[in-house]
């Protein structure tokens, strides 16, 4: 019998509070409700409704994301289809659950404020 | 699922927030209305005045809802919850919380909207503030909870008839929000607790850029459909490292995509599920974005935005 090797899954911590578990808070069990990930309901602007429409979205948010982060050397993957993770140019990586953890467990890998008033990444941008 | 809504009545200390609560109470559009009041430094005053609504009023024991916030408040609302789904208080269909005058709204409108149990049975209203024609805006919280308001009532107005200075300062820090004048004028509850937020955007008007200290507002617009995804990731990246400084974002946006605009709504770290509203307000298919905020420069701003929305557009 052939087992395919196990894809080495990276250490995972959890960007809000920095513990190794699995947390309430990353969601990684269960969505927080994000405003960019509302849950679909009459009224509501959101790309969740559709399975296909949902992975079309966090597609586009790694590829936007990205255009971002290379200013300050960090790049952002899909993992699962349920979170991302963020990972520094020497490997450093922390598991996020939406674009308000992204940023936070991006200043904390660089160790300093990622600042979209910055004049330094509006210039590398423009 | 029917979401019940909550109710934001804020105010600084003595500005009419219980004489405000009072008299919209009696208008039968309140009929179903639980009513969460706390108590400063007026030793249960308030409770007394509104004892009529007994069974549905929860009085907090430790008065400040500014420090215990997340704790005390969803506690109380939740059990308000549990009594309402056993029968024990009247099936009621609305929620007003009364803060103390100083309180910051922020941590209300996030416990409401973050409390995991709270945020499946309630969802937010319109924060209502009360601004005192007297006194003015005199502290900061009072700048903050008008800067929060998406109705303001402005009280006594009978004792300082030449509020015209006030109204101008206070249409500088929230230029969109509708006001009264309480003692001139008939306040219907209907009108001051129909869903702003969930209901379309009327247009802004120009917001004059002239800073009252540090807050002030200002309005950007922008040309053309936008990517969502890029500004959800500007948003988010602008509130993580500056939320406590944008005491407000409101705007229609032109999205790509879609032919009818969506809302955007935050407070503070804040941001409510966008709102895909049924149609255009009117002809202009600018995206438009409100932003009231304490110490930031629209020109980086404006700049930031403008750059992260372009760098998509070359890329697409």
């Amino acid at each position: 019998m052939w087992l395919a090797p196990q894809k080495k899954v990276p250490r995972l911590r959890c960007a809000s509070l920095g513990m190794t578990a699995m947390c309430a808070l990353c969601g990684v069990l269960g969505g927080a409700g994000h405003w960019t990930d509302a849950v679909a309901r009459p009224g509501v602007f959101t790309r969740t409704a559709e399975p296909i429409e949902r992975r079309r979205e966090r597609a586009a948010r790694v590829v936007q994301a990205n255009r971002v982060l290379k200013h300050y050397r960090l790049s952002l993957s899909d993992w699962q289809g349920a979170s991302f993770l963020l990972s520094t140019a020497t490997g450093k990586t922390e598991i996020v659950d939406n674009l308000t953890h992204l940023w936070m467990a991006a200043e904390k890998l660089l160790g300093r404020p990622c600042d979209p008033l910055d004049e330094a990444l509006i210039g590398s941008m423009s | 699922m029917m979401f019940t809504p909550v109710n934001l009545i804020t105010g600084f200390l003595g500005s009419g927030k219980t004489t405000l609560l009072q008299r919209l109470l009696a208008d039968p559009a309140l009929a179903d209305t639980a009513v969460l009041i706390n108590e400063f430094g007026e030793v249960g005053l308030d409770h007394h005045l509104l004892e009529r609504i007994d069974d549905t009023m929860v009085l907090l024991p430790s008065g400040c809802l500014c420090c215990t916030i997340r704790g005390e408040l969803s506690e109380a609302i939740k059990d308000l919850l549990s009594k309402r789904e056993r029968g024990v208080v009247p099936p009621f269909r609305r929620l007003v919380v009364e803060s103390t005058g100083l309180a910051d709204p922020f941590p209300i409108l996030s416990t409401i909207q973050a409390d995991p149990v709270l945020k499946h049975h309630f969802r937010l209203g319109n924060v209502i503030t009360t601004v005192d024609a007297v006194n003015g805006l005199k502290r900061a919280e009072s700048i903050k909870q008008v800067a929060v308001a998406d109705r303001l009532v402005l009280t006594k107005t009978d004792l300082a008839p030449d509020s015209e200075a006030l109204v101008a300062e206070i249409r500088r820090l929230n230029p969109d929000a509708p006001l009264w004048r309480a003692a001139e004028q008939d306040i219907a509850a209907a009108a001051l607790f129909d869903d702003a937020i969930h209901s379309p955007l009327r247009a802004f008007p120009a917001a004059p850029d002239s800073p009252h200290g540090a807050v002030h507002s200002f309005a950007l617009t922008f040309e053309g459909a936008l990517d969502w995804t890029m500004f959800g990731i500007w948003l988010t990246m602008l509130l993580n490292r500056h939320g406590d400084r944008v005491l407000r974002v409101k705007g229609i946006l032109n999205v790509e995509g879609s032919a009818t605009p969506v809302a955007v709504h935050g407070v503070q770290h804040l941001v409510h599920p966008p709102v895909h509203m049924a149609a255009w307000p009117d002809d202009d298919r600018r995206s438009r974005l409100v932003f009231i905020v304490d110490g930031l420069s629209r020109h980086s701003i404006e700049r930031s935005l403008s750059a992260f929305l372009t760098v998509e557009r070359i890329a697409a």
